[in-house]
This record gives structure tokens, sequence and C-alpha cells, in this order.
């Protein structure tokens, strides 16, 4: 009697899964999207797996997990033994959150600046900061290099933050500009009443309204900074100065890589940024303008 | 006291002129109405006076000080906007409290103000909510809390009801109404919404175009429009306006022929009325009677029976195509298809020249009656 009932159920809900069409997007919308995670987080698996596994392992069975006889966590104690990775770490850490801080505060004002005043040289400015979202900062490396020696900012981490401000800004603007011009006129012109300043204004009431923005370029802009090998190749590859992606590269030789600490290394470099990324991702929520008008 | 004068002011945006010099002088304690088609200029004029908009020429002065250059807090105005504008990160007490805290006032008095303002307005019980927790209603009376702690000398409201239900609506206005005798202060509200202006109105001001079309109170506007405009815009349903010939010009009274051929006498100012001109001629709807009671007469043949209760809108056509609205009795029996002759008094005709300007009406000391058609026939016997 209930096996009855198991096989009729399933049957019946095929059946209306195949009538309803919603049902069948749905369905193959999920899939697209299961699909499509699982080819982007097989790398990081791979990583991850790998990292906890001896040498021999790695080589033999990829794909496999570790297991009691394959299980090690020798590329951990090499990466955290060796004394520098921990300044490494710490190089990334203040490159990006400085850079991301500096980004969102620069970006949301300059954003705030173009969208509600009207001033000669505004539309000029939009379009540098359009331009800015075109062209990649990568090409003017050379010139990049050239004024950071002119400045003695080679090998140090403000030459970093500096180039990576001026990478984030300019997407930066333009997402926060859209954001900004959706605030509705009158929350601006009644505080204008309340006598509130506009230096308040943008930090007490624009600010907050345009959180779930802000964590989207944050987002955004820590990534590709957190990710970086270029520029701190070519600005900061002193033994002090060394970024994680410049670090783990020191485990790769031209004869000899040692991958248990490569993989190591990049699994403990996943972490910082993942828990930013939770950070911010609690920040994306909707409908904050809600109740404000109508 | 808390008088603003409104000098000439004028407002352009580059070469589009919207306001073609406003002259308005407002009492401390009134009640304005600004009131006009959408356009008119009315939330801009609302608008330069709050200081959200810069003032192209004129003067405007509220307690004796010229303030066109002041911002907005300075000026002692407290505005409420169509759409509420709470800050939606902020509590409703927060919300009220902002403007209070920004001026550096101290945590007790802030608190104290906010609550007295609350209980005024029934929110008492809201203040720990968002915004967005609350009803239209709601938003609307917290949005009128938060100008009421600033202690202004001129409130400012921008159509605040314009996005409540009916019902609310009326309940809204009501409160209003009631806010204003309990607080005294000096009040300018912008609205479409001609009934808004007439109920709560000291003074209206009927704007057109960027002009003030007439100002006065709301009874001098509906009894003694001084344009065609102002007497379509004052009155619900619509005026009736009838195309006519004048026939005779006597001292009192003009003796009329309608485009439908209906004779019609208007006691009006005839000092600049010829004979032959065109004229367009008004009557209310409240003021046409089912039935052949009263001097005057208009025939036509019934399209639309509109039963309200209490009254029954009756549109008809007259023999020009010209339509017609009678308010009829509420339990009035009269069917789509037919004929009806409706009765009006000459004492509530107006008369308008071409250029939509009114001929003055003669004022008698005692007013028309407008409700009670046998009273009207009696002193016409």
């Amino acid at each position: 009697m209930l096996a009855k009932q198991a096989i009729a159920a399933p049957a019946q809900s095929w059946k209306t899964a195949f009538l309803n069409p919603g049902l069948l997007k749905k369905a193959s919308v999920h899939t697209i999207l299961i699909v499509y995670t699982v080819i982007a987080l097989f790398p990081i698996l791979v990583i991850l797996v790998n990292a906890f596994k001896t040498r021999k392992a790695i080589f033999n069975d990829p794909l496999a997990f570790p297991d009691a006889s394959s299980f090690t966590l020798v590329g951990f104690t090499e990466v955290l033994e060796r004394s520098t990775f921990d300044v490494f770490f710490f190089n990334s850490l203040i490159v990006t959150l400085l850079s991301l801080f500096f980004v969102l505060l620069f970006g949301a004002m300059a954003a705030w600046a173009l969208t509600e005043y009207k001033f000669r040289g505004n539309l000029f400015i939009a379009i540098l900061f359009a331009m800015g979202i075109m062209i990649p900062i990568r090409l003017g490396t050379v010139s990049i290099l050239q004024l950071m020696v002119d400045l003695h900012l080679v090998n140090t981490l403000t030459a970093l933050v500096l180039v990576y401000i001026a990478q984030g800004l300019p997407l930066a603007v333009y997402i926060l500009s859209e954001f900004i011009r959706t605030i509705p006129k009158e929350l601006k012109e009644a505080a204008r009443c309340d006598n509130v300043s506009e230096y308040k204004i943008f930090f007490q009431i624009v600010l907050p309204l345009i959180r779930p923005a802000l964590a989207t370029v944050a987002v955004f802009t820590m990534i590709p900074i957190w990710n970086d090998l270029w520029f701190p190749l070519i600005l900061a590859p002193g033994e002090s100065t060394q970024t994680i992606t410049l670090g783990v590269q020191q485990f790769i030789g031209q004869f000899v890589t040692d991958w248990n600490a490569v993989l190591s290394s990049l699994t403990l470099a996943i972490v910082p940024v993942l828990i930013l990324y939770l950070i911010f991702s609690r920040q994306l929520i909707k409908g904050l303008t809600a109740g404000a008008v109508k | 006291m808390a008088d603003v004068k409104l000098n000439h002011i004028k407002k352009s945006y580059g070469k589009v002129d919207v306001l073609h010099g406003i002259d308005l002088d407002i009492k401390h304690g009134e009640f304005v109405v600004l009131v006009g088609a959408s356009g008119c200029g009315k939330s801009t004029l609302l608008r330069l006076i709050a200081g959200l908009e810069e003032i192209t020429a004129g003067e405007l002065i509220i307690d004796n000080k010229v303030v066109n250059h002041l911002d907005p807090a300075r000026r002692g105005i407290a505005m409420v906007f169509q759409s509420y504008a709470l800050y939606p990160h902020m509590s409703v007490f927060k919300n009220m409290a902002f403007g209070l805290k920004i001026a550096g006032q101290g945590k007790r008095a802030i608190r104290e103000k906010v609550e007295e303002a609350a209980r005024i307005l029934q929110i008492d019980h809201l203040l720990d909510r968002l915004p967005r927790e609350l009803s239209g209603g709601q938003r609307q009376r917290v949005a009128i809390g938060r100008a009421i702690v600033r202690d202004p000398n001129v409130f400012l409201f921008d159509e605040p009801l314009s996005n409540l239900d009916a019902a609310l609506r009326v309940q809204t206005r009501v409160e209003i109404g009631k806010l204003h005798k309990d607080l005294g202060a000096t009040i300018i509200y912008v609205t479409h919404d001609q009934v808004e202006a007439m109920t709560l109105g000291d003074k209206i001001v009927v704007m057109n175009a960027g002009r003030i079309e007439q100002c006065g109170s709301p009874l001098e506007l509906y009894r003694y429009p001084q344009t065609q405009f102002v007497a379509g815009f004052i009155g619900s349903p619509k005026m009736n306006f009838i195309q006519g010939t004048v026939d005779q010009v006597a001292t009192e009274y003009l003796a009329l022929t309608l485009k439908d051929g209906a004779q019609v006498k208007a006691y009006v100012d005839t000092s600049e009325v010829q004979k032959g001109q065109q004229v367009t001629v008004g009557i209310r709807p409240e003021h046409l009677f089912e039935g052949r009671d009263l001097a005057s007469s208009l025939t036509g043949e019934v399209k639309l029976v509109e039963h309200l209760g209490e009254v029954t809108y009756i549109y008809m056509n007259l023999a020009d195509g010209t339509e017609v609205v009678v308010r009829g009795e509420g339990e009035s029996e009269i069917r789509v298809g037919d004929k009806l002759e409706a009765s009006f008094a000459p004492e509530s005709v107006h008369v308008f020249n071409m250029n939509g300007k009114a001929m003055p009406k003669v004022r008698r000391s005692t007013e028309i009656p407008v409700d009670n058609p046998a009273i009207m026939t009696a002193s016409q016997a």
C-alpha cells in the first residue's frame, strides 16, 4: 500500500511538471545555474581537495578526496612555518581593505557630486570616468612605474593602494551614480528644510540608502585587487611588500614546484575574501528605500 | 508675527517663464490654499517660498525679512511633501527628531517635543517603527509631525493628501483643518483638488498658467468668480457654460439669447456690454432645478443619469448640442432619453465676455439662497 503510493506520487508530480510550463521553466533555469556553478567551483574544489593530500596522491589521482593514507597537512605547515607568509597575508589584507575603503568613499562622493550638483565640467568629469571603465589600467603600467619611481613609492604598499583606487573608481562611480539617481529628490529636500548640511545629507541619508549598491561595488572591487599579480610584481616585489599572490610564486620554481605549499597557500588565501564577501553580501538587501515615498 | 509677503515673484527656467509676477499677502495664522490645474506653477511657487528653488525676480518677505537668499532652514518654514519623504532607514522617532538633533537641541528637549507632536497626531504608539512598516495615512502623519516639531513660522504642504485613498483623504483633511485651529500657524497648502481648497482654506488662490487668477475666501470665489477659469474650477460638478448673444442692455440686467434659442436674464454690471455682443453664460448645476418653477429655463434631452443618493446628476444635451449638468433631487425618476426642462433664477447666472472675464455680478444684501427654489420663486413674484 505504502509502496503503491510512493510510486503513484512521483508519477503524478512528473505529469504536473510537464503540464506546468512555469515549473519546467524554473527547472531548466536552475539546471543551467547548477551546471555553471559546478564548472565555476570545480577548480577551487580541486585546490581545496589537493591541499590536504600528499604530493604523491596529488599526482596519482588529482580528483580523489583525501583518505587516511593520503591525508597530510605538510603543505600548511610549510607555508605557515616560513615566517614571511604572514607578512604577505597582512600586506594583501591591508592593500585590499585600504583600497576598498577609499574606492567606496571617493566613489560615492564623486557619484553624489556628479549626479546632485550642476557645475562646470560636470559632464567632462563623467566622461573621464566612463573612459576609465573602457581603458584597462594595465595599459599605463610603464608610466605608472615611472611615476612611482619619481615619487619614491616603489616597493611600498602605498603605490599599490593608489593604483587600485584609480583602478576601482570609474566603475564604482558609474554604478553608484545610477543608484544615487534613484533616491527620491524629496528626501534631500526634506533634509535641506531640516537644516541638514550637504555633508550630513551625504553621510547620514544618501550613504545608508545606497548600502546595497556599496556592497555590490565592494565585491566587484575587492576580488580583482586581492587576486592581482601584475602590479605587486611590478611596483612592490620587495620581500617586505609582497602580497599573497606574489608570495605564492616562490613555491613555483623553474624546475621544481612545491605543489603542497602552493595549494595550501591558495586555500588560505581564499579565506579572507570569502569572509569579506559574506559580510558584504549581507548588505545586499533589496527594498531598503521602501517606505520613503508612497 | 509670521506674515508672508510675495512682491512680484517671478521664476524662469532658462527662457521659459513659469511664474509671471505673483503678488500675495498672507497674514499670520491664515490658511492659504494655492489651487490650479497641474502645471500652473502652484508647486513651483511653494518651492520658491520654501527655498528649494531660486527666485528669478521679486521679493519674498517672511516675518518682515527679505529671505530670497536664505537657506530653507533659516526661513522658519517646514514642508510636508506629497510623497512624505520620510528617511527610510530611521525610525519614526528619529525621523521626527532628525532636524532637532541637527539643530543641536538637547536630548530631553527633543524627546519632549517629539512626544508632544506624536500625541497631537496620535502616532505615539508608532515611534519605534520604520516608515516601511506604516500605512500611507500614518506615514503622512509622521511627515506632518516632522514639520510640527520644528515649530516653524510657516507650514508648507505640497499636495499632502494626493497619495491617500478616498476615505483616508477625507479623514486627514479634517485633521489638518483641526490642526490648523489648534496650532494657529500660518499654512500654505497646494492642491489641485477644489474640495480640499474649499474646505480648508481661509483664503484660496486660484492659479492659472503662472498667474494668480483670483484670490479670496472660498465663498467669495464661489459666488463672484472674476474669470471663466475660476468659475469652472471652483464648484463640483463644474459650472455649465453656454454660448449666447446680448439682446438688450438695461441698467440692472442683461437680456440674452442662448445658442439653443432660450431667453435669459442676468443681473450683472452692464457698463461694458454692447448689444449684439457674444458672451458665455455660466450656470452652476446646483442652481438648475428640474421643472419650470423659476423664471428662466433650459430644455434638453437626458443623456446620462448619475444617482448619488442624496443628489442625482443629470447630463443633458441642449438643442444645439451643448452639454449641461443639472443637480436633480436624490430620488429623481428621470431616465435617459427623457426631455428635461431645468429652470433657474436670473440671480444665479454668470456672464463672461469672450476673453473669459466675468461681468461683475450685482451684489445683494441678502445672498441668493441656493438650495431652496421655493424662496427664490417667492422673491421673484
